[in-house]
């Protein structure tokens, strides 16, 4: 059973929202990390440092919380697992969503709301109703 | 200040850093959190839409602020989507992506995150998510550069 946890949720979308503002205040960009990785094996020389920068300090970010509190690995999903080829196609159908769309839920969901962007209200609406039918249809819809 | 200069690269490790604290301390690096949002008809966890009001709203707030300036702190100018346009290209990937994110519970940010959290899924999901997003982009760059070539030329030049 996963608990409601308003605090923590609300603590987390706070740092979110700071890395986001920081972002764009320093060096003008959104925080989107679909496009902050994805355009990494393409960008220009002078473009890869910051984007390797966030991506290091991500990964540094995620890893100390874990150190510190302790998260146990997530293990098996609940419900129907996928196995290791529906993870893999899971992943390419994000990646390549990502691309097309111009962004996920850090670059559509959280700065495209926040920049009232009209895209983001689309790429959001879709994606958002779109996984929860996916959800469904995979745990109760029998597919 | 270009952003390959040292100080770019502090503040983005500084906000990367916030980021991925952000997305572990909300418990969106579990992939069974996440679902259990998207799960409507389950037992539902709605932390996930609590993270996604504290850090939009908060983002606009900041982002008002931020473009008010003029100007970023760490670059020449503000480097923001230019795209305005709600096209089928846009509407395709947002469908894929929502397929892929409802499957298996990881969208880029909290999968990247796994791999510094002991996540096996994250090896097998990220490499994936990287081949997807680079196939794509290539495909998108070469259909780009056709139309560019396939232009027509303003008259008056050969």
């Amino acid at each position: 059973m996963s608990v409601f946890t308003p605090w923590s949720a609300a603590i987390g979308g706070a740092l979110i929202a700071a890395s986001a503002v920081l972002l764009l205040a320093t060096l003008g960009r959104v925080a989107g990390i679909s496009g902050i990785v994805g355009r990494l094996p393409t960008a220009a020389p002078g473009d890869r440092a910051w984007r390797w920068a966030f991506l290091l300090g991500l990964l540094a970010g995620a890893g100390l919380w874990a150190r510190l509190a302790g998260v146990p690995p997530p293990g098996a999903i609940s419900g129907p697992s996928l196995g290791p080829w529906g993870l893999a196609a899971a992943g390419a159908l994000v990646g390549c969503g990502t691309a097309l769309a111009g962004g996920c839920t850090s670059g559509h969901g959280v700065c495209g709301l926040a920049r009232l962007s009209r895209r983001s209200f689309a790429a959001v609406g879709v994606f958002m109703a779109v996984a929860l039918l996916t959800t469904w249809g995979l745990r109760h819809g029998g597919l | 200040m270009a952003a390959s200069d040292h100080r770019g690269r502090v503040v983005a490790a500084l906000a990367g850093l916030l980021f991925g604290l952000g997305l572990a301390i909300a418990g969106m690096t579990d992939p069974r959190k996440v679902l259990a949002f998207l799960d409507v008809a389950g037992a539902w966890d709605p932390s996930l839409m609590v993270v996604l009001a504290v850090a939009v709203s908060l983002t606009a707030w900041g982002y008002r602020r931020v473009l008010r300036g003029g100007a970023p702190r760490c670059a020449a100018a503000f480097d923001l989507p230019a795209e305005r346009r709600v096209d089928a290209r846009l509407l395709l990937g947002a469908a894929l992506f929502g397929l892929g994110w409802g499957a298996a519970g990881y969208c880029p940010g909290p999968a990247l995150a796994g791999l510094a959290m002991d996540n096996a899924q994250a090896w097998i999901f990220v490499p994936a998510m990287l081949a997807g997003s680079w196939l794509t982009r290539a495909w998108m760059d070469r259909a780009a550069a056709r139309r560019a070539s396939d232009a027509p030329r303003p008259p008056g030049r050969d």
